[in-house]
């Protein structure tokens, strides 16, 4: 249970970076209560009667959408989902306008993903609603992060001193960067491990171990996070295959054998089977990605939740900071 | 805010006595045991609840189950709530459908708590009926809600406040009726 002073005081939830350790705790605490709702045959409660939820998509997501989607309905929210073409907007003065609008039409709550990496930062300072970061480029995905960690903690029991490897493109992953956030927060160990030009310059600043070889990043770990390789994308030019990656740092029951036994195996989807991974790994007794699929809409609530009732929040301040992500 | 102690209302062997009673009334009314569930409002009624059902067991030697609501999320002062109220788990384990559900709190005031109960626990499944045991009752209700068993009935003021201690969470049995100071 969280300490009693820790109450909920942001307007927004815009990455890890900007949060307390008290205040991770406090969102997995209350993730645990909604987790419990959503196990009922009635997966419903009114506590965000009469709000209304906005997803507001610039980039195209079915997973994350989907799960905010019914985060808000479990609480008895209304939800509008518009996505846009990010190419038909221009960043910056359209995003506030956007935003303007969205705040006449009394939208409590703007769910946001955007390509460009702090677009959630700029929203939120100019609108009174509450918004919440579904992922913004490179910069940070936090409600993904606070799944993973709610999902890590209900498998292990802690967090604090765990050894955890986040293995994969780490320099285009805004998912890599909310775990590195959250983790070491919460006082785990964390090693990143990809190939060189996959990891970004300076990445030992966060508080994380850096390796290239996958052995020393599954020895002794206790959970690894395994990211997708998107090679239609970034991925592309840092390596030349998806055989000679699924080689060199695919997850397959041969290398787990010098694991720990009970090793957890996240990946935050959706999987690209015998690349990351192999399908005997996904599907295997260690892998908990489903789990983290259901974690993820009691995590949602529980943001939903403390963001819409936050007493007198501050508008949020918090800019990224030069040389941070970068375009998605 | 403080709050000035005025006068004492029960004692620990109080307490216990008054929860025996409920007890008796409890299997009084409801005759078999069988069909009994006891669920407390978190935190002091989940309390409250545990040590009611221990009695029941032990005068009729069948099991009770006991379990534990956090009403938080029905509130309907969310919005106007000083402070943002935590949010903790509901623990109802067993299955509520076609059971005697005795609800149980510390204090019966305005009658807002039980509401918001009484929604939660039909999320929960259909209870064949629902009553409701409350330690004190202090008057002042805002909603046509009354309790089947009462520990005392104390009347009161709004600037009152009753003050329930128990020594799951307080360290001590004890119930006082207290003043607001400003």
């Amino acid at each position: 249970m969280p300490d009693k002073k820790t109450i909920w005081t942001k307007k927004d939830l815009l990455g890890l970076e900007y949060l307390s350790k008290e205040e991770i705790e406090l969102i997995l605490y209350t993730a645990e209560s909604f987790k419990e709702v959503t196990t009922r045959q009635i997966k419903k409660v009114p506590a965000l009667r009469g709000k209304t939820v906005m997803n507001l998509f610039y980039e195209p997501s079915t997973r994350t959408r989907t799960s905010f989607e019914l985060a808000a309905k479990r609480l008895s929210a209304d939800v509008v989902n518009i996505e846009i073409e990010a190419s038909s907007v221009k960043k910056g003065e359209t995003l506030i306008d956007t935003g303007r609008n969205i705040e006449a039409l009394k939208i409590d709550i703007i769910v946001v993903r955007h390509s460009a990496s702090g677009a959630p930062n700029i929203l939120a300072r100019n609108v009174k609603s509450r918004v919440v970061n579904a992922g913004d480029g490179w910069h940070e995905h936090p409600t993904q992060a606070l799944l993973d960690m709610f999902t890590l903690k209900s498998k292990l029991g802690r967090i604090e001193g765990l050894k955890v490897s986040i293995i994969g493109d780490i320099a285009h992953s805004r998912v890599a960067r909310s775990n590195i956030w959250g983790l070491t927060k919460l006082g785990a160990l964390v090693t990143v491990c990809a190939p060189p030009l996959l990891i970004p310059d300076g990445i030992e600043r966060m508080g994380v171990k850096v390796t290239g070889d996958i052995n020393e990043a599954l020895a002794d770990a206790d959970a690894i996070n395994v990211l997708r390789m998107q090679f239609e994308r970034d991925g592309a030019l840092a390596f030349p295959s998806k055989l000679e990656y699924f080689k060199q740092y695919g997850i397959t029951a041969e290398r787990l054998k010098q694991c720990k036994k009970d090793i957890v195996i996240m990946h935050p989807g959706p999987i690209n089977r015998g690349v990351e991974m192999s399908s005997e790994v996904a599907d295997g007794r260690n892998s908990v990605i489903l789990e983290q699929v259901t974690n993820g809409i009691a995590v949602r609530m529980a943001v939903l939740y403390l963001v819409s009732y936050a007493k007198d929040p501050a508008p949020s301040k918090e800019t990224m900071r030069v040389g941070e992500g970068g375009a998605g | 805010m403080t709050l000035k102690e005025k006068s004492r209302i029960l004692e620990r062997d109080d307490i216990d006595r008054v929860l025996q009673r409920i007890a008796h009334e409890i299997i009084e009314k409801v005759k078999t045991a069988d069909q009994i569930a006891i669920v407390g409002i978190k935190n002091r009624g989940a309390y409250l609840a545990a040590r009611l059902a221990s009695k029941i067991e032990k005068m009729t030697g069948s099991c009770v189950p006991v379990g534990a609501l956090d009403i938080t999320l029905y509130r309907d002062d969310l919005t106007e709530a000083s402070s943002q109220p935590v949010v903790h788990a509901t623990e109802i384990v067993f299955d509520i459908d076609g059971k005697k559900i005795v609800l149980v709190d510390d204090v019966l005031y305005t009658g807002r708590t039980i509401r918001c109960a009484l929604d939660a626990l039909i999320d929960l499944g259909r209870p064949a009926q629902i009553q409701l045991a409350v330690l004190i009752d202090r008057g002042h209700r805002e909603l046509p809600i009354r309790a089947d068993y009462v520990g005392k009935n104390v009347p009161t003021s709004a600037k009152e406040v009753v003050e329930v201690r128990l020594s799951e969470s307080d360290g001590k049995d004890e119930v006082v009726l207290c003043e607001k100071e400003d």
